[in-house]
């Protein structure tokens, strides 16, 4: 029975931690702007055609660092112009703008890439094939949730202990009032897209590790399977996001493997469902209420 | 002042305490409203008055205690769940064997009590008209297919009179088709009011509905308030802090201070009232 | 009242003109033409269009779950009108399916809404007590678990699980030459009677919703019941927008009912103004002509001369489009009509109200 379940697991875990490095990045950007960042899943395809395109030009050690630099500044980019000129509108407004980035990016890509699938390189470590217990599986497998848990080790580390992170607290509880106090809403904004699309860059290159396959829309279904893990995990809280993908990861192989495939995506949204019902606030997140 | 006032009571409070976590908002308050009457609430900021108001138009859900309206519960409530152990009020095991009642706001209106807001709820892309013509909505015979259909013309035209009737008599007729929004504060506060009435309440909840206006505006208000109250045969119930217009026209007023009762009885006694005079007077220049 | 009655002659009149300029274009560019193309599935959107603003822009619910309405009325559709003769071959890995009759167009174009509004009010219930961000997030979530349940080999004698259902009656075959009319007059039909219902009491209980829950629950209206209301009658009309989108595809397959077209959808909605009925029919034809057709030579590669024109190549139209729909969105929020109507331009705001 374990034999048979240990590479569903495995797989599991490794895309689980793959779906927590691009949670992150949703978690980060609702906590601070209350944002449902619909762009985030095509900035991740970004980052996956960044490395194809990279490749063919400037050697492996030099593309990945690229890689990180260029989504960086895509999240950066897509923030100034998109979001910031609507940071007094209504907040539907705003959604609908990161519904219109990722029309945008997907069409650009398209158009970039003439619609056709990109082969993603080999990256050499990663995909080693190796044995455990009974399993046989890519290096990726160990390499992420190992990864996945020193970044995000380090992400809350910084968040509670530096003077940005101290930044981010105080604008993500009240956005006019830290303002006041002479944080600079912009700027704490801004290293929050970099930081999530720095994330985004890191998944990118282990998912796409297992899932060779790059095309414009590849990133839509990831993309939306990790919103739904940061807001399992209690949207605003960082272990929150990468627990919630790891469980979301584990089920949805479980799912693979009792043969209901079909059902694999659409358990992540009845999951979300139920969260969303029962415990809206999610694993750690905390209650609200509003004032009449 | 007013001259239908019975002692029959229209709204009755008994033992309500609200708490927010761990912190009691409204601490065992137990008050009458009776039929006729102007009531009006009175207490220093924060000290729970608007939360007595959401407890009794279903907004909030009363963590103990009960509120009765013509005689009938329509609230009930004890500490349930968490509650039972983080419990900071008195008279917690009350109503133990009561069965909980809530209602939502809507069937609270429904029931016949209308209310005002203290930072004024307008529906903000209609007109003044438009906004008294939604109060009319919850009295409707039609469903949506008779109403699609047109089948409801009689009613529709009933509804429309009685909208228009309405701003006339709070003196809004000229303003109809002007977006709510624009008109000045005084009239956006008449307007609310009319809204309210258009709901054909029996008892009229007014949150702060002098704030922000001039000594002359809050004087004419209290006229209003009276009018319409002899006029729709109204019981009123208000949060104020004008005490000018509090004294003019209330029958009887409460004083609420940290969530408590702390006097109770006719303007004449409260302004005699030292505990008032103490806990809120001495505070406020008035 | 006079001055209303001679407004809506007035409209009446306009509408008409439209429906005779519609055929008149099909009689004279033929039915294969480009702006006849761009006429159906124009009139196709519009509708989709005017059932989503129902409930994004008059409501104020932001949900996204058009999309998986649309499936569900366009696979209701199909089931239902596959000719008996046909169906051997349709649901041919089905053993010719589980459904064993057929009946006509005016029929299942009504159960194809009846069928959406149904399962509309069976995921309403949970969802629609969330609020805002949520709400969206959770009716795309609905929307992917349909389009997952559809493609189920287990349903697949009802379904054909994900592949292509075809032959049932499309437009080009059941009013020979008359498509844009047919389109026309089904889809007038259900504006209409949006329209009848906005301007009714419900409507402007929903757009008090809309503007402020609060108040318009302390109005006696209860919310519940009249979000459930907008909900399963948007996704009615989205239920036979959805028929109508199959019977112009000519063929069915539920992988292209993905979010990106409920995004489409409400970019179309933004386009033409959150609370118009007629912004929304104007950018629906406006956005289909220009992506069906007039930037069309965007995406062909041009030799002016003898140097080649930079940048035109296929999926270059749909970056020039995305990029002005972005301009549209941040610069000009509003949209063609903002929260306006056509007909009440030049009136004052509300006139329409008031003494009668």
């Amino acid at each position: 029975m374990f034999d048979t379940l240990l590479p569903y697991l495995l797989a599991g875990v490794s895309v689980g931690g793959q779906y927590a490095l691009i949670a992150v990045g949703y978690t980060l950007v609702y906590g601070i702007l209350r944002l449902i960042n619909f762009a985030h899943g095509d900035i991740f395809t970004a980052a996956g055609f960044f490395m194809v395109y990279l490749v063919a030009s400037v050697p492996l050690p030099l593309a990945i660092p690229l890689v990180i630099i260029l989504t960086v500044v895509l999240g950066f980019v897509v923030e100034r112009v998109a979001y910031k000129p609507l940071r007094s509108a209504p907040r539907m407004s705003i959604m609908i703008s990161a519904i219109g980035v990722s029309y945008l990016l997907q069409n650009l890509m398209w158009y970039v890439t003439g619609g056709l699938a990109k082969q993603y390189p080999v990256l050499p470590g990663l995909s080693q094939t190796i044995q455990i217990g009974s399993a046989t599986t890519k290096l990726v497998t160990i390499v992420t949730p190992i990864l996945t848990i020193a970044l995000v080790v380090a992400l809350v580390m910084l968040i509670n202990h530096t003077k940005i992170g101290m930044a981010m607290r105080a604008v993500s509880v009240d956005f006019e009032t830290s303002q006041l106090m002479g944080i600079k809403i912009n700027n704490v904004i801004s290293v929050t897209f970099i930081i999530g699309s720095a994330m985004a860059a890191i998944g990118s290159l282990l998912y796409f590790t297992n899932y060779t396959a790059v095309t414009p829309t590849v990133g839509a279904m990831p993309g939306l399977k990790a919103f739904v893990a940061a807001v399992f995990g209690g949207i605003g809280s960082i272990p929150g996001a990468m627990i919630g993908a790891l469980i979301i990861g584990i089920c949805e192989n479980l799912i693979k493997a009792a043969g209901w495939t079909a059902f694999s995506d659409a358990f992540t949204f009845a999951l979300l469902i139920v969260v969303l019902l029962f415990r809206p606030t999610g694993l750690f997140g905390e209650k609200t209420t509003d004032k009449v | 002042m007013s001259e239908v006032k019975t002692n029959v009571p229209v709204l009755r409070l008994e033992n309500i305490t609200m708490q927010f976590g761990g912190v009691v908002a409204i601490n065992n308050l137990s008050l009458e409203v009776n039929q006729g009457e102007i009531v009006a609430l009175i207490g220093p900021n924060g000290a729970g008055k608007t939360t007595a108001f959401n407890c009794v138009t279903g907004v909030y859900e009363p963590t103990n205690g009960i509120v009765d309206f013509h005689g009938k519960p329509i609230v009930v409530n004890h500490p349930q769940g968490k509650m039972v152990k983080q419990y900071g009020g008195i008279n917690g095991d009350l109503y133990k064997d009561r069965k909980p009642v809530v209602h939502t706001p809507d069937k609270i209106t429904h029931m016949g009590i209308a209310r005002t807001f203290q930072n004024i709820r307008l529906f903000k892309s209609q007109t003044a008209f438009e906004n008294v013509l939604i109060g009319t909505h919850l009295r409707r015979s039609s469903n949506f297919l008779t109403a699609t259909f047109r089948l409801n013309m009689k009613e529709e035209k009933a509804m429309r009179e009685k909208a228009m009737n309405l701003l006339e008599i709070v003196g809004l007729a000229d303003v109809a088709n002007e977006l709510a929004t624009s008109l000045p504060y005084g009239k956006q506060r008449r307007l609310e009011i009319a809204r309210a009435l258009a709901t054909d309440p029996t008892l009229l909840l007014l949150d702060e509905p002098a704030a922000g206006m001039n000594p002359q505006e809050t004087d004419e208000l209290g006229e209003f308030i009276v009018d319409i109250k002899n006029q729709f045969n109204l019981t009123v119930f208000m949060i104020e802090h004008h005490m000018n217009l509090v004294m003019d026209i209330s029958d009887r007023i409460y004083v609420l201070d940290f969530g408590k009762q702390i006097a109770e009885g006719t303007p004449e006694e409260i302004q005699k009232n030292p505990v008032v005079i103490a806990a809120y007077l001495g505070v406020d220049e008035e | 009242m006079k001055k209303g009655n001679k407004r809506l002659i007035i409209s009446l009149v306009f509408v008409a003109l439209l429906y005779a300029a519609g055929c008149l274009i099909e009689h004279t560019a033929g039915t294969k033409s480009m702006v006849v193309t761009v006429l159906q599935k124009g009139a196709v959107y519009a509708l989709i269009a005017v059932s989503m603003n129902l409930l994004n822009g008059f409501t104020g619910l932001f949900s996204l779950g058009q999309a998986g309405f649309m499936l569900v009325g366009a696979y209701s559709y199909a089931i239902l009108t596959i000719p008996m003769a046909k169906r051997a071959a349709v649901y041919q890995y089905y053993n010719g399916g589980w459904v064993q009759f057929t009946i006509g167009v005016i029929p299942a174009l009504l159960v194809a809404g009846i069928v959406a509004a149904l399962f509309a009010a069976l995921i309403g219930m949970p969802v629609l007590r969330l609020k805002g961000d949520y709400l969206a997030i959770a009716t795309l979530g609905f929307a992917e678990i349909i389009r997952a349940i559809v493609q189920w080999d287990t349903i697949g004698p009802l379904t054909n699980g994900s592949n292509l259902l075809k032959t049932y009656p499309t437009l080009k075959n059941i009013m020979p030459g008359n498509t844009v009319l047919f389109t026309f007059i089904v889809v007038g039909i259900c504006i209409g009677l949006i329209l009848l219902l906005i301007n009714s009491t419900y409507g402007r209980a929903f757009k008090a919703i809309r503007d402020d829950e609060v108040a318009a629950e302390a109005m006696g209206i209860n919310l519940f019941h009249h979000k459930q209301m907008a909900f399963v009658i948007s996704s009615f009309f989205a239920g036979i927008g959805g028929a109508l989108l199959a019977m112009y595809q000519g063929s069915l397959q539920a992988n292209s009912f993905k979010s990106s077209m409920t995004y489409e959808i409400l970019l179309i909605v933004v386009i033409g103004g959150m609370g118009s009925v007629s912004g929304s029919i104007m950018a629906s034809f406006l956005f289909i002509a220009c992506s069906e057709w007039w930037l069309r030579f965007l995406d062909a590669e041009t030799v002016l001369g003898n140097i080649k024109v930079p940048l035109l190549a296929p999926g270059f139209r749909m970056v020039v489009f995305s990029v002005v729909i972005m301009v549209v969105v941040l610069f000009f929020r509003k949209g063609i009509m903002g929260d306006r109507e056509l007909w009440e331009l030049g009136s004052r705001r509300g006139a329409k109200g008031g003494r009668k």
